[in-house]
């Protein structure tokens, strides 16, 4: 089951790789938007077979490489089955909002049902070397997009993503590498190794594998001081390649961190605690005020993307605080920490949907340029503020559950950390609503560039299609986020346990 | 030396690749010029065979033949089915652009005894033997080199027979030293007389072994040679120059690193470790700014050796170096043997320029363009990125974690290169040349990409058949 949902995009991207030439766009943009909807489709059923609290399930294993000890071993539990739903309503709402592209559309669909097999297959892994072949594969084809379909400085920036993401692998395989010739026998295959727990009492050893992991997941998230790839690739990227990039491949990183680190060397990461605290609060307040300096649009959604994976890196951190008492409010922490995942790819995707809509509209992502849209684009409007006070974490969204979950788990085992982290939220609100009323109040400016139609139209069909079920969700969880946290909690309790050995 | 083993079935791989370059170079001799074609076609017969043959005497257990001197085990199996696989694609390369040419036979031939030196190479355990694969392998070389007789083939030829030379005394005068230092040549007399030799005899001897090899293998000190003679000559010939004898160069001083001067003083893993350290990382300097393709894949040959030299430098002290430098060696003749086909199939494109928009007119080829340069680069799932993984857990075992972290580091470099090629190739624009791309080379680098892909994904049991141990 899993594996035909991981499989399914990249067989469908093959079949339209051999379509002939002349084929309709419509017939491309079709296959994907359908075969989106197909794994959405199945993941949703996957969850409803899903038994909260008892562990992996849908488990496949399979012979690969044994004399490697690498195995083709896949599964879900509470920690990646919300991912992997959450990245299946991402590429559906990708796909509604590309139905409109015209450039290349063939190598386009192919592209991003690629980037699809290798995101679902990143978060079912359960073996390091296919976590590591996912992981590697999804910078290749998000190069792709970036360098094929982006705004002008696109291949720049292309080759800079590439460049940075593909050293953070390299450090991860190291970390693997490490793992795998400390366990006995030795293997990739992560349940064997969560189990284990190779590196115990071996304190350097096990300081330099957390070393190259933290390296490695660091410049995927990215966090300071790994994180200047990022806003240039995001500006650069075309709508649907930045809300993904955004949405779901930085939390490759942070996933990563709670899947394979924590877990796997728990003490190394409760004696190195502190530095991922440091690295997390630094984040949240250095992200905050570089976007707060930011004149375009999306460069500034992407600065606050730094923001808002400083808080999960505060978390898991702070989860690894000693004393027992705190088991409350570490639960909580990674609790929320998944959660925010979650809530950042919906939030962050569709703020980046957005800034596509913005871009389409007048060419440039200047907010100075811009003022008094509200007024012509009222529907525009509306789901931009949305969006906005949802990503500021305002009550009654995915964000506020998610932070308010970090934030009370982190304060007790913390409190200084904590508080700075507090003021980042000040930070984001500040600069977020600052840009909304820049933008959307005010007496009616639009640019006047080359390309800029003179009217500013409002969300068409099907920008509001991929928009606003991302939004709607936003609010669901935020609403009612138990059937999703029924999930988290017991994995994170379970990762709770790994780390206390 | 109580027995005497001399059964020639045992080599019957070399003896069909030897049969047929002899029985080519006659046919050709008689053989009119449209009909010459045929020798390649009996060429490509002898590898298919010796192929098969390689294949079920890798099922048997490993043996030894004419007195210790041939071992047919892993090593020799492996090497066998990757080079004759790799001279099957030399051939097929080489027949469309010398269709009809004067000296098409020859070519053919000199392909052929070429690959006969890597096959000796991989094979012999004697030094007198190894030092007759290496002029067996060299010769043919540098003719194939020069084979075009313009201006860049003859300084390529000139250049790799004056330090082919050069190196080669040196080789001869290490071979020497050894033979004084341990009073033998056969591998198996060595292993006992090594260690007990000082030394400083031994170092010296091996020094110039080792100049030898790695000139042969592209790999820094003995580099030199690379860049010019794979731009120079043709791209077949090219295609030939950086995949077949470095697989023999490997396999060779793998057998003689580990067997005979296993349990001697001199620090060999240490100076094999700095020279794989030193080659990955200039190669990789050199070829971040070049702009001919056949230069750039050059650079980028010195820099695969270095990946290649971390198995070796591990031998000692990780089981896991023996199929990781077996497989790499597969993956890698298989990997660039396809970056080549690519450029075999556009003989107009020599600069990275000349590839802008390539996607358009040519979508499989430029598929298989990425596939075969993202997979010199190591990434998943293709064969090298296995090898990857696998040299550097060698590396790692063996206690050179340094050497992983180099590696790595160096695989991020190549990066930029690689890139540099692939990002005209699938960028649109371009002048839309009239050039069509030579069918026959296009297909077989489709081909190379695919396997290369389905050698990364199988590559479970292919591992499997290459730990056995060496014969003795």
């Amino acid at each position: 089951m899993l594996t035909a949902i991981i499989l399914l995009p990249a067989a469908a991207a093959a079949l339209l790789l051999c379509l002939p030439r002349r084929t309709p766009r419509a017939v491309h943009l079709g296959v994907w938007a359908a075969v989106s909807a197909i794994v959405l489709a199945l993941t949703l059923v996957v969850w409803a077979g899903y038994r909260p609290g008892e562990g992996i399930q849908y488990e496949t294993y399979a012979r690969w490489i044994p004399s490697a000890g690498v195995g083709y071993h896949v599964g879900v539990d509470g920690l990646s089955l919300p991912l992997l739903a959450m990245t299946g309503v991402l590429f559906l709402a990708c796909a509604c909002y590309a139905s409109r592209e015209t450039r290349r559309v063939r190598d386009f669909a192919a592209l991003f049902l690629l980037l699809e097999t290798t995101c679902l297959g990143l978060f079912a892994a359960l073996d390091l070397i296919l976590f590591f072949v996912f992981f590697d594969l999804s910078i290749v084809a998000m190069y792709f997009i970036i360098a094929g379909w982006g705004h002008r400085g696109a291949a720049r920036a292309a080759l800079r993503f590439f460049l940075y993401t593909f050293v953070g692998s390299l450090a991860l395989l190291l970390g693997f590498i490490g793992l795998y010739l400390a366990a006995d026998p030795h293997t990739f295959d992560m349940v064997a190794l969560t189990r284990e727990n190779p590196l115990a009492g071996r304190s350097a050893y096990g300081a330099l594998v957390l070393l190259a992991l933290g390296v490695g997941l660091a410049v995927k998230t990215p966090t300071v001081p790994f994180h200047t790839w990022l806003p240039p690739a995001h500006t650069e990227a075309p709508a649907a390649g930045s809300a993904i990039l955004a949405g779901v491949l930085l939390k490759m990183g942070t996933y990563g961190f709670l899947r394979i680190a924590m877990p796997m060397l728990p003490q190394a990461w409760r004696e190195y605690a502190l530095v991922f605290v440091l690295v997390g609060v630094v984040s949240v307040l250095y992200g905050a005020l570089v976007a707060l300096a930011q004149t375009e649009f999306k460069r500034m959604i992407a600065y606050t993307s730094v923001n808002h994976m400083g808080y999960i890196i505060l978390a898991v951190g702070a989860a690894a605080a000693a004393g027992t008492d705190a088991a409350d409010a570490r639960r909580l922490a990674v609790t929320g920490a998944t959660f925010q995942m979650v809530s950042h790819g919906l939030l962050t995707g569709a703020l980046f949907l957005l800034a596509g809509v913005l871009y389409e509209r007048g060419r440039t992502y200047e907010m100075a340029a811009y003022s008094g849209i509200a007024a012509r684009a009222p529907l525009f409007a509306a789901l931009t503020g949305v969006a906005v006070f949802g990503s500021l974490g305002l009550p009654g969204f995915s964000g506020f559950i998610a932070e308010f979950q970090i934030l009370a788990g982190s304060l007790g085992p913390r409190p200084v950390a904590t508080a700075l982290a507090v003021a980042g939220i000040l930070l984001t609100a500040a600069l977020l609503v600052r840009a909304l009323q820049r933008m959307f109040l005010g007496p009616l400016r639009l640019p006047d560039t080359a390309g800029a139609s003179g009217a500013f139209a409002d969300v068409r069909a099907h920008e509001g299609a991929a928009i606003v079920p991302l939004l709607a969700l936003a609010v669901v969880l935020g609403l009612v986020p138990r059937f999703v946290l029924d999930v988290i909690e017991p994995a994170s309790r379970g990762v709770l346990e790994l780390l206390a050995r | 030396m109580t027995e005497m083993n001399e059964n020639p079935l045992f080599l019957l791989p070399e003896v069909f690749l030897g049969g047929s370059a002899v029985l080519g170079l006659l046919l050709g001799a008689w053989l009119p010029r449209h009909r010459q074609w045929l020798v390649a076609a009996l060429g490509a017969a002898a590898c298919t065979a010796g192929i098969a043959a390689a294949g079920v005497a890798a099922a048997g257990a490993p043996v030894t033949a004419f007195d210790g001197a041939f071992a047919v085990d892993p090593v020799t199996s492996t090497v066998r089915i990757v080079v004759l696989g790799g001279t099957l694609v030399v051939l097929a390369l080489s027949t469309a652009p010398l269709r009809g040419q004067a000296r098409e036979s020859e070519f053919h031939v000199l392909v052929q005894l070429s690959g006969l030196g890597a096959l000796m190479l991989a094979g012999s355990q004697d030094l007198l033997l190894v030092a007759a694969a290496y002029l067996l392998a060299s010769v043919p070389s540098y003719a194939l080199a020069g084979f075009l007789k313009d201006g860049p083939g003859t300084e390529a030829a000139l250049k790799y027979f004056v330090i082919g030379a050069l190196l080669g005394v040196l080789f001869l005068t290490g071979i020497t030293v050894v033979f004084a230092a341990g009073r033998g040549t056969a591998y198996a007399q060595l292993g006992g007389t090594l260690p007990e030799a000082p030394a400083a005899l031994v170092g010296t001897g091996l020094a110039g072994v080792l100049a030898g090899l790695l000139f042969k293998a592209g790999a820094v000190p003995s580099h030199f040679w690379v860049p010019d003679a794979v731009q120079g000559s043709s791209p077949p010939a090219a295609a030939l120059l950086t995949t077949l004898p470095k697989i023999g160069a490997l396999a060779a001083l793998y057998r003689l690193l580990v067997a005979p001067l296993a349990g001697s003083e001199v620090p060999w893993p240490e100076v094999v470790a700095v020279l794989a350290a030193l080659s990955m990382t200039l190669g990789n300097f050199g070829a971040f700014f070049q702009t001919d393709v056949k230069r750039l894949l050059a650079y980028s040959t010195i820099s695969q050796v270095g990946y290649l030299l971390m198995p070796v430098a591990a031998a000692a002290a990780s089981a896991r170096a023996q199929p990781a430098l077996l497989y790499y060696l597969a993956a890698y003749a298989l990997t660039n043997l396809g970056a080549f086909a690519v450029v075999c199939s556009l003989p107009h494109a020599r600069t990275l320029e000349d590839y802008r928009g390539l996607l358009r007119r040519h979508p499989a080829l430029t598929l298989s363009l990425i596939v075969c340069l993202l997979g010199l680069l190591g990434t998943p799932p293709t064969a090298v990125f296995l090898g990857k993984l696998e040299v550097f857990t060698a590396a790692v075992d063996g206690g050179l974690a340094w050497l992983a972290v180099v590696a790595a580091a160096n695989t991020v470099a190549s990066l930029f290169y690689y890139l540099r090629w692939i990002r005209p190739a699938v960028s649109g624009g371009g002048d839309s040349p009239s050039h069509r791309a030579l069918r026959p080379p296009a297909v077989l680098a489709c081909v190379t990409a695919a396997a290369s892909v389905v050698l990364g994904i199988a590559g479970g049991p292919v591992l499997g058949v290459m730990t056995g141990a060496l014969a003795g």
